[in-house]
């Protein structure tokens, strides 16, 4: 009735609102327990916007009279009815209080009037709704005086100084108490403006991003749509940063995803992911890596494993004449393959003249240098596989959660190593070597 | 243009052609898919499009083409919900998930939900008529990267939580190495010449591994479902 309180608690227990009155009632009669916790509810309790049209002027100044009648009821019977002391003391003090709480159904009308209006101005304050409202609010403010001046006449035999003293006290308590309701608002104004600021910084976080990135990269397309090798460069790389910045280790998407661990950003995915980058970007086509089985940080050999890796997509890039290439990455716990695929001319590695650094010197050499393998596959036609595997030290973690020794191969088990799979056709291949790989 | 899908199943002609509904809120790029494959292929024909799930819903209902190409990201709830809606009462309609993400959570969402393959949306006109014919002869269509997604939920890994039931939650031997080839990039024709099977050995391979994606409670991917509040 006075602020909606019970009301609202109705809504959000989904129950009558007769039966969350009721229960009030009943509180407030077992030594005042209902009004504190009501008092408590409305001061703490977010107000709802939903409701706009529930308040009608006319009961609204009803509901006023009714509060004012009743403040006063109450403090005349208690002060008629009690001692002297409980009267002078209760009766001055409900009068004082039915003063604050009219004033502060007051701040919340004058809160509910500017949701309203949709104005977000702060300083609509005492006097926001008009005459009525004001009349309302002095009215308040003149019970809260007059409440506490008769306490203190009441109650109190002093001097004129110490009155007068007492006299500012009581009215600063009374000006306090009256502008409750608007520190409240104002706390929780502060509080709705901070974030706010911050949706609003992070909407200009992205608008920047995108202005800086996409809008910057469709100019240039535009600028040179007659030469499709650099629009299609260009949209790669742009689809690549942006997918980075969404879905990437730390991307915007993935605020929810915590669990991936801080170790991704300098690991194998993130070197291999690059390099695939920097050969699309240099050679305008699609290099897609898909990695399986985690993540692992970089060693030396896992560098030159990349960096093989890198050489390989380039030789595709550059001779193949295709414009996608796929690569492959397993990660198993002793060691790392990579498979480098494209379904271009193919070439017979034997006739590749001995001036040819890329093949001898940039992925064998360097394999071989840290113990890793290589092995290719190319027929003529119908495309190269390269296929790079390199041995890595078994990581703590996996150490300890493993239940095979790690020096011992992988059962006959479903774990078969990926080199199993392309036994038959690999050795087919002139070069293919088979160092004692067994995983 | 390459042409990975070498070994696909030729149209035949004279046969009906595949019809297609399209789903995706994005209106530029369902005309250009519609322009791409109502151009270049006999055997596939566009015969409807929508840009809202409730649009979606009410139109497949009406039209029941043979294959939905569904967007993955739309407001009120994605493809995964066009799929709750439409796939219980419409069991007939194939649905193929098309999405420029390939997070593993996309993915996992529309394939659980019942989705026979998943393409991201750079995928070439002619790659994805191909995809289309495969989903609507009854085979599963992955992309090299949710082969490895796949691959990754299903290792056994140590530390990764004891299989419930062995039958939805480990793959065979074979169905890794078919994933595995998926992920490496080799067509399905390609990876039979590779493991000395029949391309219909492979489709079985695949088919068995959805299902088992479908179906699984492997931890991985209940994790990722209920993070989510997909199933």
């Amino acid at each position: 009735m006075v602020a909606g309180v019970a009301g609202g608690v109705a809504d959000h227990l989904g129950v009558e609102v007769l039966w969350v009155r009721s229960a009030f009632v009943i509180l407030a009669a077992a030594n005042g327990a209902g009004a504190l916790a009501y008092g408590l509810l409305w001061v703490f309790v977010r107000q709802e916007n939903a409701d706009v049209a529930r308040s009608v002027p006319r009961t609204e100044r009803q509901q006023a009279l009714g509060l004012a009648a009743l403040g006063l009821g109450v403090g005349l019977a208690a002060a008629a009815l009690g001692s002297n002391v409980i009267g002078w003391i209760v009766g001055p003090l409900g009068v004082a209080a039915v003063g604050a709480a009219v004033v502060w159904r007051e701040a919340d009308e004058s809160q509910r009037r500017r949701w309203a209006a949709g104005a977000r101005s702060g300083v609509t304050g005492v006097a926001g709704g008009g005459r009525t409202a004001l009349i309302r609010v002095v009215a308040g403010a003149l019970f809260v005086a007059a409440g506490i001046g008769v306490f203190l006449l009441g109650n109190l035999d002093l001097g004129q100084l110490q009155f007068g003293v007492l006299a500012v006290l009581a009215t600063l308590v009374g000006v306090a108490v009256l502008t409750v309701p608007w520190w409240v608002r104002l706390m929780r104004d502060l509080g709705e403006e901070r974030r706010e600021r911050i949706v609003e910084a992070e909407r200009a976080e992205i608008a920047a991003h995108l202005h800086d990135s996409v809008l910057q990269t469709l100019a240039l397309i535009q600028r040179q749509s007659d030469q499709p090798r650099e629009v299609l460069r260009l949209a790669r790389g742009q689809e690549r940063e942006l997918r980075h910045w969404l879905y990437g280790p730390t991307g915007y998407g993935r605020s929810g995803v915590a669990s991936r661990g801080p170790a991704l950003d300098a690991g194998l995915t993130e070197a291999l992911t690059n390099a695939a980058g920097e050969v699309e970007d240099t050679y305008a086509l699609t290099v897609s890596p898909v990695v399986v089985g985690g993540d692992r940080p970089l060693d030396d050999g896992l560098r030159a494993l990349v960096l093989a890796a890198r050489e390989a997509m380039v030789n595709a890039a550059k001779h193949a004449g295709v414009d996608e290439i796929s690569v492959y990455v397993e990660v198993e716990a002793d060691e790392v393959h990579v498979f480098v695929r494209d379904r271009g001319v193919g070439f017979d590695p034997d006739a590749v003249p001995d001036d040819r650094h890329g093949l001898a010197d940039s992925i064998r050499g360097r394999m071989a240098r840290h113990g890793g393998t290589v092995r290719l596959r190319s027929t003529a036609g119908e495309g190269t596989e390269v296929h790079l595997s390199m041995r890595t030290e078994p990581t703590a973690r996996e150490h300890a959660g493993d239940n095979r020794s790690p020096d011992a191969p992988a059962g006959p088990d479903g774990t078969s190593s990926p080199g199993s799979t392309d036994d038959p056709a690999v050795n087919r291949g002139p070069e293919s070597e088979r160092e004692g790989a067994a995983s | 243009m390459t042409e990975p899908e070498t070994g696909d199943p030729v149209p035949q002609s004279g046969a009906a052609p595949i019809r297609v509904f399209l789903v995706d809120d994005h209106g530029l790029f369902r005309s250009g898919v519609r322009a791409e494959l109502d151009r270049g292929f006999a055997d596939v024909s566009v015969v409807g499009e929508a840009g809202s799930v409730d649009e979606a819903v009410a139109a497949i209902r009406h039209l029941r083409p043979d294959v939905v190409l569904l967007d993955v990201h739309m407001p009120d709830g994605g493809g995964a919900e066009v799929l709750r809606q439409v796939r219980p009462e419409l069991p007939g309609v194939v649905f193929l998930a098309l999405s420029v993400s390939d997070a593993a959570e996309d993915v996992i969402a529309v394939i659980r939900a019942g989705a026979r393959g998943y393409v991201t949306k750079t995928i070439s006109g002619r790659d994805l008529a191909d995809a289309v014919r495969r989903v609507h002869s009854g085979d599963a269509v992955f992309s090299p990267r949710l082969a490895g997604f796949v691959l990754d939920v299903f290792s056994d890994r140590p530390g990764a939580a004891p299989p419930g039931d062995p039958e939805l939650d480990l793959l065979t031997r074979r169905e890794r190495d078919v994933l595995r080839l998926l992920a490496r990039g080799y067509a399905y024709k390609e990876i039979a010449g590779e493991l000395f099977i029949s391309v219909k050995t492979v489709e079985t391979h695949v088919s068995s591994v959805l299902r088992k994606t479908q179906l699984s409670n492997r931890y991985e991917l209940s994790r990722w479902a209920s993070d989510r509040r997909l199933v």
